[in-house]
């Protein structure tokens, strides 16, 4: 596993890419005019949910893709990274520095608590998919749906009973199990400090892509495939089924717990209870579908252009689903294995067809 | 001493008693046959050997020891590799992403990769085939396949659920005399068959299976010449 770490210049160009995007795009009333568009903070505002959407995507595909288990509860796992990390800045800065606003700046005292809590965020987040994956050894399909389901539904309402969130005045007398408690309730996390921009986002995105890509391409990749293609096989090539199913959710809760960290920490996110429902969950499932499971690229694609997508069609929201749902059917129909199947974009034969002058004989000899 | 032995292995399916008492016993480097029609419980007792069935009763020892209780993981790696019934290839993988799944539980990337080229050698046909997605072979291609898959596991002892079935006559007399290469190198068989013809002429020792019961065992060449053996399966 800790081969899937090494190198270091994917990563380090990563983190380029996030800080060239952060610098370049415009926040606040900062316009760039490029004649025929002009790109305004709207525009950066969609991109960090674009990145928070892939790092959603790429994750639940180990899960639902790789895997081939049907998991409904991602936006559960976000929200738990949402809520961890949400916490742990919260309260982390009154104790530190006096108050909960976050510092201006890339590289802060502050900055390295939101780390802190982007990590904390997807451990908790992975112990839960740890936990939600267990079913996963007895059941399979429809049924362990209706877990994840639950799991996020029985979430939903726990954080629902929460305490108010308590500000630098109010902890002063407040009990240790206020303080534990204090996620907000039903209104929300409210005043979460505003650390995420774009170069964290991407970031962490374009790592997430990597380590995803890696993992599918290594043996474990396989593995975790081969479980998916035909269990009772995997297991009489002595592959450990239950280990990896469990290990999906794991890791596949991590990244979103860490996603859902970011997604905390952006400014105009609300952190509420019903903000990160079943219907969120469904959302990251279409994209899984649509891209190809077990596809990366698939995902990345899917996750680009569903975010997109309801942006551009914001006056009618309302008719969002149905769009969904026109697409998804038609995309069914037409390529039912979702855009690339499980291959990656650049391994898919149409694609090299569009990208080959003379077609290559293919015959043996 | 055997390299496996099954003793008295009782297997049941909620009330369906599909294995009653079996005894078999295979002898390191033979190729041993289990006979018998439909149903008669051959699957079950290969499944049983690979630790994927749970209510069994009985012992199996291999090497001796039992091998009850432990995960089938944790069986594959103490050398015994199931080809299972009806092939189970990994469709959507490439057939040299199925080879490599095949060498899972080693990390010996030289071993592997000799090995690799020796199951090729035995099976020119699926060398061809590298990059083709396993699902889209032909079925006996993929029954090739699923035999130099088993083979990547460097398995001491190999099971092998009906490679015949449903292929054409010279496909079949391909796989049978591969089967008996496979043995020549060291490896021991226990190969399960309905079409007791060439079974009998491949292995060393036979066993009749009916009903969840051993029926008959001999050498393989005394039992095709008994009456009850010539009537029952082969014809005449
Ligand atoms: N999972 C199961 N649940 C219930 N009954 C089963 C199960 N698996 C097998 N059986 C029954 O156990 C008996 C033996 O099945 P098994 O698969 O071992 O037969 P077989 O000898 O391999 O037959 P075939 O040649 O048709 O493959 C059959 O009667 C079958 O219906
Ligand atoms: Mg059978």
């Amino acid at each position: 596993m800790v081969a899937l770490l090494r190198g270091f210049y994917p990563y380090a160009i990563a983190i380029l890419i996030a800080f060239v995007m952060y610098k370049v795009m415009p926040v606040g009333a900062e316009k760039i005019d490029l004649g025929i568009l002009q790109i305004n903070s709207f525009f950066t505002k969609v991109t960090g949910a674009i990145g928070i959407a892939i790092i959603m995507a790429v994750s639940l595909n180990i899960v639902n893709g790789y895997t081939g288990q049907f998991s409904l509860g991602h936006a559960g796992f976000m929200a738990i990274g949402a809520y961890t990390s949400a916490w742990i800045t919260h309260y982390g800065s009154i104790h530190f520095f006096g108050n909960a606003n976050a510092m201006e700046g890339l590289f802060t005292k502050g900055s390295a608590l939101f780390v802190a809590s982007l990590l904390a965020a997807g451990l908790v987040s992975a112990l839960f998919g740890y936990l939600v994956g267990l079913p996963s050894l007895r059941l399979r399909g429809d049924y362990l749906a209706i877990v994840t389901l639950g799991f996020g539904e029985i979430l939903r309402a726990l954080l629902n009973q929460t305490q108010p969130v308590l500000d630098e005045f109010d902890i002063e007398e407040a009990t240790r199990g206020e303080i534990f408690t204090g996620l907000g309730g039903a209104l929300g996390f409210s005043g979460v400090p505003k650390y995420s921009n774009l170069f964290w986002v991407w970031s962490v995105a374009i790592i997430t892509v990597i380590i995803c890509y890696r993992l599918k391409q290594s043996i474990h990749g396989k593995a975790f495939l081969s479980i998916r293609e035909n269990e009772i096989a995997a297991e009489a090539m002595g592959v450990p089924t239950t280990h990896y199913k469990v290990a999906a959710f794991a890791i596949a809760a991590f990244f979103a717990g860490v996603g859902g960290a970011l997604f905390a920490h952006t400014l105009g996110n609300i952190v509420s209870p019903n903000e990160m429902n079943y219907q969120r969950s469904i959302d990251f499932v279409i994209m899984v579908v649509l891209g190809g499971m077990g596809s990366i690229s698939g995902s990345v694609i899917a996750a680009v252009a569903l975010t997109i997508l309801p942006e551009s069609l914001r006056e009618f929201s309302e008719y969002r689903m149905i769009v969904y749902a026109i697409l998804l059917i038609v995309f069914m129909i037409v390529r039912p294995d979702g855009i690339f199947g499980i291959r990656e974009f650049w391994e898919v034969k149409w694609i090299r067809r569009l990208f080959r002058r003379t077609p290559k004989e293919t015959h043996a000899p | 001493m055997a390299l496996l032995e099954i003793r008295n292995l009782n297997v049941h399916y909620g009330a369906i008693h599909a294995l009653q008492g079996i005894n078999v016993t295979v002898e390191q480097g033979k190729i041993v046959t289990l006979l018998g029609a439909n149903g008669a419980g051959k699957s079950t007792t290969l499944r049983a050997i690979s630790g994927l069935l749970r209510q069994v009763k009985g012992d199996i020892l291999y090497q001796g020891r039992s091998l009850f209780g432990r995960p089938p993981h944790d069986i594959v790696r103490d050398g015994i590799a199931q080809v299972p019934e009806g092939r189970g290839i990994f469709p959507d993988l490439s057939v040299l992403e199925n080879l490599n799944l095949g060498a899972y539980i080693r990390s010996d990337k030289k071993g592997i990769e000799e090995d690799r080229e020796r199951a090729l050698t035995l099976f020119p046909r699926i060398r061809e085939r590298l990059q083709q997605k396993a699902g889209t072979l032909s079925g006996g291609e993929q029954q090739m396949l699923a035999t130099a898959r088993a083979l990547l596991a460097r398995p001491k002892l190999l099971l092998l659920d009906e490679p015949s079935l449903g292929l054409a006559p010279q496909i079949v007399l391909t796989i049978f005399r591969i089967i008996r290469e496979i043995n020549e190198t060291g490896t021991t068989i226990l190969l399960v068959e309905q079409n007791a013809h060439m079974a009998l002429q491949a292995a060393h020792y036979a066993y009749v299976l009916e009903c969840g019961r051993i029926t008959m065992h001999d050498d393989a060449k005394a039992l095709a010449e008994s009456d009850a053996v010539k009537k029952a399966y082969l014809g005449g």
